[in-house]
């Protein structure tokens, strides 16, 4: 088994050499689905290198980092992060629209900035370090 | 810190949203919040997500944003100032005319901030604001990936290993105080201000720890 943290959350599945797993928790974890020409989502399909598929298998390691995103684990190969490129986080900001994000406070509650459309929202950060 | 601003502009269409980059989480937060006890929402940043996605590297920073959601001022240090490194590193007394010059400077970072709210003066125009915004680079995108992983590992106690990726993301990304301080040791008073600190705002020279908006009274 292997622990995913990406952007969404944190995701236990099956694992195996690394990152091959099956394509429907590829899914699950990516929003990607595969198909014969390769990974696609909506109307976009990448293709994946023939070593990066493997029976129903998928190495999502080596799909992520092929979309110019970073990829990092741990020693025992259990966890992975798979990360933002900075392309994307670029371009995120680049159209001055605040990227939306939801974080709890004390009690768990969620908040998300988004709901506060139609306020002016000063914005900060602090910590207890 | 800010319930002074938000109470200031409650009768406005405006909040204050203040997030904690810590990856203690709910339990090291809970003190200071309590302490502060806000009517403003305060969030917990485990992961820096906040930080990873508007290209933070220090607290406190602001971002402004207008009610159509969007940045109309990037994130900049948020009334703080370098006048600490003029502290007595004995007694951390700060000599009174420093003392002085910083709490005019939060004032004025305050003032802008209302005047903000209440006339819109101080937004950028967009071409201005996309120049200020932080340049996100693969070593920092590496950086925050690396990070993650750092605070997953510390989180499920195994520190060891943790501390390797937490260093790999303050050697990709040095100018982030946040990841730095958040990995490092914490003093008797619980902040990472230990002589490692001091010795690595000693090696800023003329860079400046807290640089300082383009704002009146700057």
């Amino acid at each position: 088994m292997a622990v995913v943290l990406t952007e969404s959350g944190a995701f236990t599945i099956a694992a195996k050499d690394g990152l091959y797993v099956s394509a429907a928790d590829a899914e699950t974890v990516t929003g990607w689905a595969l198909k014969p020409e390769g990974m696609c989502r909506d109307e976009l399909c990448v293709p994946l290198a023939s070593a990066a598929r493997r029976g129903g298998a998928v190495d999502l390691a080596a799909f992520w980092r092929k979309l110019g995103n970073p990829v990092v684990s741990d020693r025992g190969g259990e966890v992975w992060v798979l990360g933002t490129g900075a392309e994307s986080r670029a371009d995120a900001l680049a159209g001055l629209a605040a990227p939306d994000f939801s974080l709890p406070d004390l009690d768990g509650e969620m908040h998300t900035l988004s709901a506060l459309r139609g306020k002016k929202v000063f914005l900060t950060t602090w910590a207890s370090w | 810190m800010w319930q002074d601003l938000h109470e200031s502009l409650k009768t406005e269409n405006f909040t204050v949203l203040a997030v904690a980059e810590d990856s203690g989480g709910v339990e090291v937060a809970r003190p200071w919040i309590e302490a502060a006890s806000p009517s403003y929402p305060c969030l917990i940043d485990v992961d820096h997500r906040l930080a990873a996605l508007y290209g933070m590297v220090n607290v406190p920073q602001g971002v402004w944003i207008d009610e159509e959601g969007r940045i109309v001022r990037p994130p900049e240090t948020a009334g703080y100032t370098d006048h600490f490194r003029r502290m007595d590193p004995v007694t951390r007394a700060l000599p009174p005319e420093a003392a002085a010059a910083r709490a005019a400077v939060r004032a004025a970072y305050m003032d802008a901030v209302r005047d903000w709210v209440r006339t819109g003066r101080h937004a950028l125009d967009p071409a201005v604001a996309r120049a200020k915004l932080p340049e996100i680079t693969p070593e920092k995108a590496l950086a925050d990936a690396n990070f993650r992983l750092g605070i997953w590992l510390r989180r499920a106690g195994r520190e060891e290993e943790a501390m390797e990726f937490l260093a790999e993301a303050s050697r990709l990304h040095p100018d982030s105080w946040n990841f730095w301080r958040q990995a490092a040791d914490k003093n008797e008073t619980g902040l990472a201000a230990g002589p490692e600190f001091w010795e690595r705002v000693s090696a800023l020279g003329d860079r400046a720890y807290y640089p300082q908006p383009d704002l009146p009274g700057f």
